[in-house]
């Protein structure tokens, strides 16, 4: 692949390959093939109804789509005859040169975000609201406690090797809620923070899983403009000092243009535009499909918008 | 010309109208008794002028004779005075004008109290249970009279255990199962099939020691009886658990029957509706309390009492629900109990964390069905006798009624409230006072309305404390202080 590509074709984490989506005979996703790069903020955005949770859906295993390969590589990018060998095989994923690759329709939901390490927020949020703050810190940590079995004798009789282990998440926990300036409110029910607290600490609970690619589904919606713009320096801040990449869907678009390297536009289920930020801003489809034009004008818009 | 509009005044002068708002006089807390008492008289009046027709007068048909009327004034005047009472109380009290609401505003010495009570609570709940069969002893004056309340103890005690093991199925990780008798019925008929075998015996006589079967069965099958009923929670869970909400009810009613009727119907194995009888009794770790000299009385130089294998039971299943309890505290403090918790607060969420919600909820199914299974064994051994009959569809009705009565999730909530329906149902039984003549007479049986007031007590209690008796849940983890949850935010599950 030469240099001047993209760096989402050059090193993506995500290679979703020609995803179609059918409930019956809606088709809710259509042929859709993107890229999301490695350490970068992807946006996925479009109009109401464009289909954007349904790829999110497929993505994180809670539908299985009905055609299309969603790739997820570790480490570094898989070769296409990897990737060719992976699917040909049947197997769920496969070691590569440069780490691991998955296949995520493949994977049931819970082994998504276990194996493949893809965590996700949900557009009307999902904490445990009758837990603590702190609960809800580590139950996201149950994966890599549990690594001995769930009825792991240590932590079954309680022996310092358990303890020791446990301190480790409750600091992580900590580390998070440092991040997301919730650490006086530790021991309050999750139920009871306000909404952009809400938020945050979704996004915090994603992030302790420890995450390869973080999917946040409207993070910002509902926030005012100063959540907004803490949401904005929390995620930077994430793709900085964690190496998570970050697909997200967004309607503000000033989180969107902000602070995605790279937005993916949907519209009736299909891809109109992918590109930088600028590069989108001014794509003539994208800009009928948000603004609504003449007929004549969309007429153009399509001709001349670039394959 | 008209008088100018308040409005256009207001305008003007970009000022509200003065209002005058007429001082109200404070009523002093005397005056509403006086109103309290006309009402409550006159309540009394009305109820005794209805009830007069009703139930003041009674024919009653002796054989073939003529009917003869029989005046009950009496009862009459009881009623209404219950009614002109109970009025007065709650107009002094709950429908009182002046009357603060509760709950948010608690005298500092009451918070202060109530923070140095609660950690004793526990303790002084496990000491004061410790010390029931002696305390019986001692108040009913002798070995032989505490039997009652002894065998009391150990009924209450075996309710407390289900509802703790049911707990975990239902108040952890919300899925609600109505056949949790099921699985105490597995752990009865395996420990009563195991000790009644025939070859069995056989081989431990000719292998281990002779009569080492009848004296060690129960401790050997006691761990049996859990790990088999565990295994029917594994096997019943695996289909059954994709199913959610009242789904997964109906499903698990059904197997709780199913179970029963295969007890009833496999005959040559389960000897049917009949039962399995001649279960050995329980041993003092192979040392029996019979009278003989190597009994358990004539080893410790006690004269002999059938009491004395009472008390142990006591203590066995004592140990067996504080077994329950401790598990259920560490399981609750480990990330298979967050996960429970977190399942039933939003199984998606799990889901998208990673955790594998079918693993997670057969691990509470089986923990809980286990505690059942150690439960069936001990009812087995206590009564010596089971049949289907002791494994109905009311029981598990009964142990699901004590897990929502206490508050799902509470241990101390559940163990309130068995000892509130077990010995409050066994109770009402004894209301000999309603036999007198001047209420119901002597032929009135209050053992058979006891259902009946059973179910308003907890009407009454689902009104005061929609949440069950203890509606708040305490976190598994703090960082600075423990603080307990709200049971508004708590979530039910949906299976």
């Amino acid at each position: 692949m030469n240099a001047l590509a993209p760096h989402w074709d050059r090193d993506p984490i995500l290679k979703v390959d020609h995803l179609s989506m059918r409930f019956g005979g809606l088709v809710a996703v259509g042929d859709v093939t993107f890229r999301a790069g490695r350490g970068e903020v992807t946006a996925v955005i479009g109009p109401n109804g464009a289909g954007k949770t349904t790829v999110f859906n497929c993505i994180t295993g809670f539908y299985k789509p009905s055609t299309g390969r969603l790739a997820l590589m570790h480490g570094g990018p898989a070769s296409d005859d990897e990737l060719d060998a992976l699917t040909t095989g049947g197997l769920a994923w496969s070691r590569t040169v440069n780490g691991a690759t998955y296949l995520l329709e493949r994977l049931p939901d819970h082994k998504v975000s276990a194996r493949a390490k893809v965590a996700r927020t949900f557009q009307n949020i999902r904490l445990f609201s009758g837990m603590t703050v702190l609960e809800n810190l580590l139950v996201a940590q149950h994966m890599s406690l549990t690594q001995a079995g769930l009825l792991n004798p240590a932590a079954l009789f309680n022996l310092p090797s358990w303890r020791r282990q446990q301190k480790e998440a409750v600091e992580h926990a900590l580390y998070w809620l440092e991040r997301i300036h919730l650490t006086a409110r530790a021991d309050d029910p999750a139920g009871d923070l306000p909404y952009g607290d809400q938020r945050r600490l979704e996004i915090a609970r994603a992030m302790c899983t420890r995450p390869a690619l973080l999917c946040l589904d409207e993070p910002a919606a509902g926030l005012n403009p100063r959540e907004s713009a803490e949401l904005n320096a929390l995620l930077l801040g994430i793709r900085k000092d964690h190496q998570t990449s970050i697909l997200l869907i967004e309607h503000d678009m000033s989180v969107v243009m902000e602070i995605s390297d790279h937005v993916v536009v949907l519209e009736y289920g299909r891809k109109i535009a992918d590109g930088t930020p600028e590069a989108v801003r001014n794509d003539p489809k994208v800009i009928a499909s948000y603004l609504g034009v003449e007929d004549e004008a969309e007429a153009e818009a399509e001709m001349g918008a670039p394959a | 010309m008209a008088a100018p509009h308040a409005s256009d005044l207001w305008e003007d002068d970009d000022k509200a109208p003065q209002v005058t708002i007429p001082p109200v006089a404070p009523t002093p807390r005397e005056a509403a008794l006086l109103p309290a008492l006309k009402d409550a008289v006159a309540s009394g009046i009305i109820t005794g002028l209805l009830l007069l027709p009703l139930v003041g007068f009674r024919a009653t048909e002796s054989g073939s004779g003529p009917l003869t009327l029989t005046y009950r004034f009496g009862l009459v005047a009881v009623l209404a005075a219950v009614v002109a009472g109970l009025r007065l109380v709650l107009n002094l009290t709950v429908w009182h004008p002046d009357r603060r609401r509760a709950g948010k505003s608690s005298s500092p010495l009451a918070i202060r109290l109530r923070a140095g009570v609660a950690p004793l609570l526990k303790p002084a709940f496990f000491a004061l249970a410790l010390a029931y069969p002696f305390l019986a002893i001692l108040l009913s004056g002798g070995l032989s009279p505490s039997r009652y309340w002894v065998d009391l103890g150990i009924y209450i005690l075996t309710y407390v255990m289900l509802g703790w093991g049911l707990n975990i199925v239902v108040g952890l990780a919300g899925l609600l199962d109505l056949g949790y008798v099921a699985f105490y019925a597995v752990g009865a008929y395996t420990f009563a099939l195991l000790s009644t075998s025939v070859p069995l015996n056989a081989f431990f006589d000719a292998h281990v020691a002779e009569g080492f079967w009848a004296s060690w069965s129960f401790w050997v099958c006691l761990p049996v009886a859990g790990i088999l009923a565990g295994l029917w929670g594994v096997i019943l869970g695996f289909p059954v658990l994709r199913l959610r909400g009242d789904y997964l009810a109906i499903v698990t009613l059904a197997f709780g029957e199913i179970i029963r009727l295969v007890l009833i119907n496999w005959v040559s194995l389960t000897n049917g509706g009949a039962g399995i009888s001649s279960i050995p009794p329980v041993t003092f770790f192979g040392m029996s309390f019979d009278r003989d000299d190597t009994g358990f009385a004539a080893v410790f130089g006690l004269s002999f009492s059938p009491m004395h294998r009472m008390i142990f039971l006591y203590f066995i299943i004592l140990g067996l629900a504080a077994l329950t309890a401790l598990a259920t505290i560490r399981l609750r403090q480990m990330p298979v109990g967050r996960a429970w918790e977190a399942l039933r607060e939003d199984e998606i969420a799990c889901r998208s964390l990673g955790i594998n919600t079918t693993l997670t909820k057969l691990t509470a199914f089986a923990t809980g069905a286990m505690f059942g299974g150690f439960a069936g064994a001990f009812f087995a051994v206590r009564v010596r006798f089971v049949s289907p009959e002791s494994f109905t569809f009311m029981e598990s009705a009964v142990i699901l009624a004590i897990v929502v009565l206490g508050g799902m999730g509470s241990q101390m909530g559940v163990a309130a409230a068995a000892v509130l329906l077990i010995g409050g149902m066994e109770m009402l039984r004894n209301l000999t006072f309603l036999k007198s003549d001047f209420l119901f007479g002597s032929d009135f049986d209050p053992a058979l309305y006891r259902m009946l007031i059973f179910g308003f007590a907890m009407v009454a209690v689902m009104v005061w404390r929609p949440r069950g008796l203890v509606a708040t849940r305490m976190p598994t983890i703090f960082f600075k202080t423990r603080r307990a949850v709200s049971g508004s935010l708590v979530k039910e599950g949906h299976g």
